[in-house]
C-alpha cells in the first residue's frame, strides 16, 4: 500500500536505530501520545532497537480509555429503550461500565449497532424516522471534524431524531496535565500525528517553551515512530526543546483550516473528565447553544445507576506514563481481552491490549549500550 | 481510534454543497465513499488520508519522497558500517 509499506523497511530502521545509538550519551524518557503509535512500537518490537537509555513511555491518547465510565454507564442506559438505535464504532462496545458493557446491552436485546462513520448514523437516522438514533461520538482532535460535520448535517437536513453522547478530548490540556504533575517523567514528547493533521501545530509551541520539551509531530509507521524518536533525542541531546514536524506529508504547520471552522462552528471548549485522570480544564468539546438540541446527553434523562470502577485496574498511571501494563497485578490474569477490567485492554489503542496482543509481559530484554543513570535534563 | 488510511482518490462528486462533496478513494483495491468536504483542493489521483469517512488531509507526495531519500541514506550508511 502506497505511503504505507515504504515506511517499514526493515533496513532503513536499523539505520535510524545506529544513528539514535550514535547520539545517546544520557538516559532520556519520551511520550508517544497516541495509542495508534503505542501499538506499531509494541507490534514492531521498536523498543528492541532502541539503546537502553531511551524509554518510551505511553500516553493517554486513547479515546476509548480516557472516556469516563459514567458515560460508558449512560451509554448502555440509552442503548437499552426500546426506541432507540445506538450506534458507535466498534471500538466502544466491549468496554466495561459499572455493571454492563455495549455488549451486554446487545447481548439483552438493546439495538446497538457498529457504524464506521458519524454520517453512517445520521444516514440510520433518515431510514428510521420512527426511532432516535444516538451515535457515541467519542474521540480526539482528529475525529472532531467528522463529528461536527455529521450534526451540522442533520441541522441542515431537519434530522430531529439523531443525537450524540458527547465525549470529546483534546491533546494539549492532557499534555500539559502530564507536564504539571509532581510525578512527572516525560522529557520529550512524539505528538499525535493525525490529531496535528486537524489542529496543526502552532499551539504546542507554548507548551514546549513553557516545560522545555521537545514537541515531535510524528506519523505512525515504525520509520516514522523511529525518525521521531530521532529528533527527539537530537534535540535533548542538544538541549533544544522545539516543535519539530517528523510527518510533514500529512502534517502542515496551520493543520486543516476548513476542519477546524466546522469544528468552531459546531462545538464550544468544556471542561471534561477524563477516565484515569479525572477532570481536566478547558480539556473537551461540547455542543454550542444551537446545535445543543442533538446532544443525547440532555435529551435522555439520567441513569441513576452510580459509578463504579474496578479497584484492581492501575489504567489511570497507565494512561499518565507512570505505570507500564505489565506492572499491573491483574494483567493478562484477571485482566484480559475477553474479560477486561479496564478500557486499556479493550481498545485497539490501549496500552494493555497491545502489550498483551505482541507478548511484552516483562521487561524488555535489550541489547543496547548500558549508560549510567542520570536524573533527568 | 485516531487511524487514517492514505487512498488514492478515484472518483469525485460535485453536488453543488461543499460540505456534501464526496468520491470514491480507492485503499489497494478496497472502494469506499468519502466525504471530502475538508479537502477542497483534492483532485483526482491525489492520494488523501481517510479517518472514519473524511478526508482529512491530501497526502504532500513530495515531502513524502524527501522523508524516504533522507531515511534511504541512513539505511545505506547502516549497512556500510555493519
Amino acid at each position: 500500500m502506497k505511503f504505507v509499506s515504504e515506511f517499514r523497511d526493515p533496513k532503513m530502521a536499523e539505520g535510524l536505530a545506529q544513528a539514535i545509538r550514535k547520539q545517546v550519551t544520557r538516559p532520556w524518557t519520551i511520550m508517544e501520545i497516541c495509542g495508534g503509535q503505542t501499538h506499531t512500537i509494541v507490534k514492531s518490537g521498536i523498543e528492541e532497537l532502541l539503546p537502553k537509555a531511551v524509554t518510551l513511555v505511553h500516553g493517554p491518547g486513547c479515546p476509548v480509555c480516557v472516556t469516563p465510565i459514567e458515560l460508558i454507564d449512560k451509554a448502555v442506559a440509552i442503548s437499552e429503550r426500546r426506541d432507540v438505535i445506538f450506534c458507535s464504532f466498534g471500538d466502544m462496545l466491549r468496554v466495561p461500565g459499572s455493571s454492563r458493557s455495549l455488549f451486554d446491552a446487545k447481548a439483552a436485546s438493546g439495538d446497538v449497532r457498529i457504524v464506521y462513520s458519524p454520517l453512517d448514523a445520521l444516514k440510520l437516522a433518515k431510514a428510521n424516522p420512527a426511532k432516535q438514533v444516538v451515535f457515541f461520538a467519542v474521540g480526539f482532535e482528529t475525529t472532531a471534524p467528522a463529528n461536527a460535520m455529521a450534526v451540522w448535517q442533520a441541522d441542515h437536513d431537519g434530522v430531529e431524531n439523531f443525537s450524540m453522547l458527547i465525549s470529546h478530548v483534546l491533546v494539549p490540556p492532557a499534555m500539559e496535565a502530564i507536564l504539571s504533575s509532581d510525578n512527572c517523567r516525560v522529557q520529550g514528547f512524539l505528538a499525535a500525528g493525525h490529531v496535528c493533521t486537524v489542529m496543526g501545530f502552532e499551539e504546542y509551541v507554548p507548551l514546549a517553551k513553557q516545560y522545555k520539551v521537545p514537541i515531535v509531530v510524528t506519523g505512525f509507521e515504525p520509520l516514522d515512530i523511529l525518525e521521531g524518536v530521532l529528533m527527539c533525542v537530537s534535540q535533548l541531546e542538544a538541549g533544544r526543546h522545539e516543535v519539530e514536524n517528523q510527518y510533514s506529508r500529512a502534517v502542515r504547520r496551520e493543520g486543516n483550516r476548513p476542519a477546524q471552522e466546522r469544528i468552531a462552528d459546531v462545538f464550544e471548549i468544556a471542561p471534561r473528565q477524563w477516565r484515569g485522570l479525572g477532570e481536566i480544564p478547558a480539556s473537551g468539546l461540547r455542543l454550542r447553544g444551537r446545535y445543543r438540541n442533538y446532544d443525547a446527553d440532555l435529551r435522555f434523562p439520567a441513569s441513576g445507576e452510580p459509578a463504579k470502577e474496578s479497584p484492581e485496574c492501575i489504567s489511570g498511571l497507565i494512561l499518565q506514563g507512570l505505570k507500564k501494563p505489565h506492572e499491573c497485578g491483574a494483567f493478562g490474569v484477571k485482566c484480559t481481552p475477553e474479560n477486561p477490567l479496564g478500557a486499556p485492554m479493550v481498545s485497539s489503542e490501549g496500552a494493555c491490549a497491545a502489550y498483551y496482543h505482541y507478548g511484552r509481559r516483562k521487561e524488555r530484554e535489550n541489547t543496547g549500550p548500558e549508560l549510567p543513570v542520570a536524573q533527568g535534563f | 481510534m485516531c487511524l487514517a488510511v492514505p487512498g488514492r482518490l478515484i472518483e469525485i462528486s460535485d453536488g453543488g454543497d461543499a460540505n456534501f462533496r464526496c468520491g470514491k478513494v480507492d485503499f489497494s483495491g478496497i472502494r469506499k465513499e468519502v466525504n471530502l468536504a475538508y479537502t477542497p483542493e483534492a483532485k483526482l489521483g491525489d492520494y488523501v488520508l481517510v479517518h472514519v469517512g473524511f478526508a482529512i488531509s491530501v497526502v504532500d507526495e513530495a515531502e513524502a519522497q524527501r522523508t524516504l531519500q533522507y531515511l534511504e541514506e541512513m539505511g545505506r550508511l547502516a549497512e556500510e558500517l555493519s
